[in-house]
């Protein structure tokens, strides 16, 4: 807008609040804040007298209760006398897993799709099309519905284990049992665990034994190896290319330098505490022993993955041929071979087109796990915003929770992705 | 400023396309059911049986026939209601937010539903209970033996918690399978996805009916809980609560009396039993006192039939799903019907 | 040598007087062969990828194909479905096999399109969708006449009175009221300046709707009681319901997101705030919560005693959540614009309304366009998620379908039909807005 010099020196009428610009803005402000807030004001009051007209409070006690329900995929300890509060939280951590899992998987995926989609052989690119087109068009519920119905119609149920000529039996040596109430696989256990183990009971013939077992503390442990391992090897790596830049030359074996620093104090930390794995056997209905994944897990996660894989190849394959051809004949020209002209030329500039869709969809995937329902995945809606809600009639406050968890979980994702999407941008020049 | 502007224009809106409804509290349920002209009764998504749209899209089932009931009683005409399909999670607020004016739909009369929620049941038009389903092939004779077993349960519902408190009563595990809809929940089963389903044992005889082969699945003999299954109202809202708690027992006495829907227009005038005229206002003053007129008990006799009409067209042994009466014998009959008297 | 080939050139018949024609390429390097091996077998991965993909095409329809066209189509019930395939097929072995049951679409082919409707009056919903895509075609594609765009502003209010019938006065005068805020810009201008003529345009049709429509309303129908059948709310099911649904919140959505964009846009700190709060908190949360929240919790924060149905409830928070996101694909438009257009409009001395009305929102809104028809297509899959409130979207019908002693035990067929129902539609609009984007490329460039 275009703003005239005053005459200065001029008294103040209350006309300049509409029509002199150094004001008007304030005005507007002034007006639509008063507005904004009344309108506020108005759901508010509207919220407390219906409230006190149904008779109802507004309390976070019931998070205390006991919840009376079960849940079965517990990432902690929970059983139907836990509290409401616990419920939820397993069910918050049930909706990370997921979106979690879905986030790396989808990536994978769609970058494989969106290249695929480009590749020269007609029939792979037209199948690939075909995938992102078919999951693209059809509304995710429909495909987690259809998904988690497939595998429990298509893979056998545990009892055709059973018998002398069993109709089903496991796979890779005995180790993993895939049936249609889930993927059973060993897990890993412990003689020496953190959490201390029992010893079996001596009977004839058998003697007493300690009973391999897993507890948090080991896991922690682990982690924690793991982490600092990480680290180390990202600090060998920038020794690495610090001393490149001073003498030119490469330190030999660095890369063996680095898997070394992640790879050995895992492997020692395993092996002090005694590390064997726990097959799965079947025992009464079902396996037992081993990590259950379950289906409604395995189903949610695919059909997360795969659709928003489809999006993701989209962005991918838009990224890839937003990288002018120019730069593909220029690295060419440079003699590099294909893998170093993708990994090294196309891809960085690739990167600062794909990032900011690709957050978004991230976002929408770990939205989207709310649909766990559908295939009776417990998490976060299903039990704090499902169950706890229709057991306690607290709508009110367990809408608001879920509302902020949510919420909360984007604006973190958002975070963490800007970050690093600006650390790729300061590539720009 | 009582009306903001946003709301006010949506209001308008909604006066103009007869969306908005009226004050609740300002007069009661029963004034706006008999100025509205229609009942607004809330019933399940689809429950075999009990309520479910047919090809014409008419609601039919046995809860819905609660709903018809009521409709004729108030306004003489039981196609005047407007049937709103509820699920398990939204059933409790479309209630009480005035969305329905009653609801109809397998619901469980349990003490924190009728205290703390707040709402009114009008009385038990089935008696049921939790019971299991399983293959027979799994050779399982009884519930206690269902140590370790994955079950099929739907989510929402009453079934959770008692299914909770049976196996930890028993010190037994279990793998609860959370589903939404009873179709769900059979094509799982059917899979072998779960080894057991439990639900309301009128469920499961509904579900096993439709089944190719019904008799490959066995009930266990184990009824797990109590569920008096009934129609409710709003707390507070006592005057259209006594109609539908009549009008289900009108239906209940009928069956009692002899009163069907092909003899209730002239055994009112020929018979001399005093309760069946008091029933059907040839006599006395109920209908008034309901502020209703004197043959509303008749009409909804007439809409419907009388209790075991409408559970032998809906549930009953001549329909695919063939549920026994049992239970919902009347008391006469050694089960639980017992429609207080009319007088 | 050239001795010789001067004396017998002319009659010599070893040498050749005309070019030898072309012979036709190896097999190996033209026709289909060739475009075999370039496209599918030009390498040794390829091949492999070839091979295997040739092989997941065969696996997935033998599996499925014999199922879908031995189907069964004249059918009343799933029972009479299965008597029917014993006749033709003889009786299955063991698990699997069969065939489908298509009679199930036909039997409830009504219910699924149009839910609980009154089937007499199936012709105002038709109508409607038709009046939809006309108004929608001036501002799809700009070959068309640009008269066409009255259509286009007429279309909402008169699919509304086709849907849910009533008196016409009830549209015709929240149209008016549109009507008198466009006039007092266009002429209170000149009277009470545009700063006035704008807070005014605002103002005076809010005050008319809210004190004057109602009771306007039943003065016109006292006197002129034109009107059709009005339908409830509650009839609307199947894939109308989700039309509906879709339609209803893009185009609520629009202006909404229009200012809520235009305000993320601005330099007023208050305003902007608002804008990014309200925008951040919507897109923040997942759909289906903010529709428990219009099952549950809506009712609350409406003044007591006002009570809408749930469909109109629905409406209103997928108007809101869409809006978040229509402001986020117009923000984007609004920033490709190049800097000179806010200059040159400034230059011209025009204030902020006239230069958005007249200059950037044009341009702003015509780059959105794709992102607008994306959003859409979310949005009307997204439709799928009011089956968790209970009502009757087709996968809601499938449900009560299943229900139905009838058809109990059905289940892949109607998933099947839903899914390429939902296909058809959302694959067109991608493709429209494929189009429009190359369209729109070459325009930049």
């Amino acid at each position: 807008m275009a703003t005239l010099s005053d005459p200065p020196a001029e008294s103040f009428r209350l006309s300049q609040l509409i029509y002199d610009t150094r004001y008007r803005s304030l005005t507007i402000q002034v007006i639509v804040f008063i507005l904004i807030m009344l309108g506020l004001w108005e759901l508010v009051s509207n919220a407390i007298q219906n409230l006190s007209a149904l008779g109802k409070d507004f309390d976070f006690s019931f998070l205390g209760n006991r919840a009376g329900y079960d849940i079965n995929q517990r990432l902690i300890e929970y059983s139907n006398d836990s509290t409401h509060g616990r419920a939820a939280v397993v069910g918050i951590l049930n909706t990370l897993l997921v979106a979690f899992l879905g986030c790396v998987t989808a990536t994978i995926l769609g970058v494989i799709a969106g290249v695929l989609r480009l590749s020269n052989n007609w029939i792979v690119g037209r199948l690939m099309t075909v995938y992102v087109e078919g999951f693209r068009n059809i509304p995710l519920l429909l495909w987690i519905i259809v998904i988690f119905a497939i595998m429990t119609e298509g893979m056998p149920q545990p009892r055709d284990f059973r018998g002398d000529e069993p109709e089903a039996s496991m796979i890779l040596g005995d180790s993993v049992a895939v049936t249609n109430r889930g993927v059973y696989i060993p897990n890993l256990v412990f003689t020496r665990s953190l959490g201390g183990n029992e010893m079996s009971e001596a009977a004839d013939g058998v003697e007493a034994a300690i009973v391999p077992s897993v507890s948090g503390a080991d896991w922690t442990l682990i982690l924690v190896v793991l982490a600092l391992g990480i680290a180390a090897s990202i600090f060998i790596g920038r020794w690495g290319a610090a001393k490149q830049e001073r003498t030119g030359v490469r330190p030999p074996g660095l890369f063996w330098m680095r898997a070394g620093a992640i790879v050995i104090p895992v492997a020692i930390v395993l092996i002090v505490l005694g590390a064997t794995l726990d097959y799965p056997e079947l025992t009464g209905f079902n396996f037992s022993g081993g990590v259950h994944l379950r289906n409604a897990l395995i189903a949610l996660w695919f059909a997360l993955s795969l659709y928003t894989g489809a999006f993701i190849a989209e962005i991918v394959r838009a990224g890839i041929l937003s990288v002018s051809k120019g730069q593909t004949e220029a690295s060419a020209a440079l003699g590099m071979r294909p893998s170093w002209t993708m990994n090294l030329v196309i891809l960085p500039q690739a990167l600062r087109v794909i990032i900011p869709p690709l957050i978004s969809q991230y976002l929408n995937l770990t939205k989207n796990s709310s649909l766990a329902l559908a295939v009776g995945y417990m998490d976060v809606r299903s039990t704090l915003g499902g169950i706890t809600i229709n057991q306690t009639g607290r709508e009110l406050e367990g809408m608001l929770l879920l509302g902020g968890f949510y919420l909360i979980t984007s604006l973190v994702i958002s975070a963490v992705m800007n970050v690093y999407n600006n650390s790729v941008k300061l590539q720009e020049r | 400023m009582k009306k903001s502007v946003f709301l006010g224009t949506l209001a308008v809106a909604g006066t103009a396309a007869g969306f908005a409804a009226a004050d609740a509290h300002s007069s009661g349920t029963l004034a706006q059911i008999q100025e509205r002209g229609t009942l607004n009764c809330g019933v399940s998504t689809g429950l075999t049986g009990f309520s479910a749209p047919d090809a014409n899209g008419e609601w039919q089932g046995f809860d819905v026939a609660v709903c018809r009931a009521v409709a004729a009683a108030i306004l003489d005409d039981p196609s005047a209601v407007e049937f709103v399909p509820t699920t398990g999670q939204t059933r409790f607020t479309a209630l009480s937010s005035s969305e329905i004016d009653m609801l109809a739909r397998n619901t469980t009369w349990t003490f924190s539903r009728d205290v703390d929620l707040a709402f009114e049941f009008a009385g038990v038009n089935y008696y049921d209970g939790q019971g299991f389903m399983v293959p027979r092939e799994l050779g399982v004779s009884s519930a206690l033996e269902l140590d370790g077993a994955t079950v099929c349960i739907q989510t929402g519902t009453t079934t959770e918690l008692n299914l909770a408190d049976y196996f930890s009563s028993n010190n037994m595990s279990y793998e609860p399978v959370p589903i939404e809809t009873n179709a769900e929940a059979q094509q799982q089963y059917l899979a072998g996805a779960c080894d057991v389903y439990t639900t309301d044992a009128s469920g499961l005889a509904a579900t096993r009916a439709t089944f190719e082969d019904p008799s490959a699945h066995v009930l266990l003999p184990e009824i797990i809980s109590k569920e008096p299954l009934g129609p409710l109202v709003r707390h507070g809202d006592n005057e259209f609560g006594d109609i539908v708690r009549w009008t289900l027992n009108a239906l209940v006495a009928a069956e009692e009396l002899g009163v069907t829907s092909a003899n209730v227009g002239e055994i009112g005038n020929t018979t001399e039993n005093p309760e069946i005229r008091r029933l059907l206002g040839t006599e006395g003053e109920l209908g008034a006192m309901l502020g209703l007129d004197a043959d509303w008990a008749a009409r909804a006799i007439a809409a419907v039939g009388n209790y075991g009409e409408v559970f032998d067209g809906n549930i009953g042994e001549s329909t695919p799903i063939g549920l026994a009466r049992g239970l919902n014998a009347q008391w006469t009959d050694g089960g639980l019907l017992y429609a207080p008297p009319f007088r | 040598m050239s001795e010789l080939h001067s004396e017998t050139a002319l009659d010599s018949a070893y040498v050749r007087t005309e070019m030898l024609p072309e012979q036709a390429p190896p097999i190996t390097a033209a026709g289909p062969v060739r475009w075999v091996r370039d496209n599918l077998f030009s390498s040794i991965a390829n091949a492999i990828m070839t091979i295997l993909s040739l092989y997941v095409i065969y696996v997935v329809l033998a599996a499925i194909l014999p199922w879908v066209v031995y189907g069964i189509w004249d059918a009343g019930s799933l029972s009479e479905c299965r008597e029917i395939r014993e006749a033709r097929y003889g009786p299955l072995d063991g698990h699997g096999g069969g065939v489908a049951c298509w009679a199930v679409l036909v039997d409830r082919w009504d219910q699924l399109m149009f839910g609980f409707y009154p089937p007499e009056l199936y012709w105002r919903p038709i109508l409607a969708f038709l009046l939809f895509l006309g108004g929608i075609a001036p501002v799809l594609y700009d070959k068309l006449p640009r008269k066409m765009l009255i259509l286009t502003a007429a279309m909402p209010f008169i699919c509304f009175w086709l849907l849910w019938g009533g008196s016409i006065w009830a549209p015709v005068l929240v149209a008016a009221g549109f009507g008198i805020g466009w006039a007092i810009i266009k002429f209170g201008t000149r009277f009470v300046g545009a700063m006035t003529a704008t807070i005014l345009a605002f103002i005076v049709p809010i005050l008319f709707w809210v004190l004057l429509v109602g009771p306007l309303i039943d003065a016109f129908h006292s006197v002129a009681p034109i009107g059709i059948e009005s339908v409830q709310s509650r009839e609307f099911g199947g894939f109308l319901l989700a039309f509906v649904i879709g339609a209803s919140g893009i185009i609520l959505s629009m202006p909404l997101g229009i200012v809520l964009a235009l305000g993320r846009q601005s330099d007023l700190f208050i305003i902007n705030k608002f804008s990014v709060i309200f925008i951040e908190v919507i897109r923040g949360v997942p759909l289906i919560v903010w529709l428990f929240t219009a099952q549950l919790l809506l009712g609350y924060f409406l003044p007591p005693g006002s009570n809408f149905d749930l469909m109109v409830r629905v409406i209103i928070m997928v108007t809101l959540f869409s809006s978040a996101y229509i402001a986020e694909v117009i923000r984007g438009g609004l920033a490709a614009l190049p800097r000179g257009q806010y200059e040159g409009a400034d230059s011209l001395g025009l204030n902020y309304w006239q230069s958005m009305q007249l200059i950037i929102l044009p341009q702003a809104l015509k780059i959105s366009i794709p992102g607008i028809v994306s959003s859409f297509i979310g949005l009307f899959k997204d439709t799928t998620l009011v089956v968790f409130i209970g009502l009757f979207d087709p996968i809601g019908f499938s449900n009560a379908i299943r229900a139905d002693t009838d058809w109990n035990g059905i289940y892949w067929e109607l998933f099947i039909f839903i899914g390429l129902c939902f296909f058809i539609c959302c694959f067109s609009m991608s493709r429209y807005s494929q189009y429009l984007e190359r369209k729109l490329a070459t325009g930049h460039r």
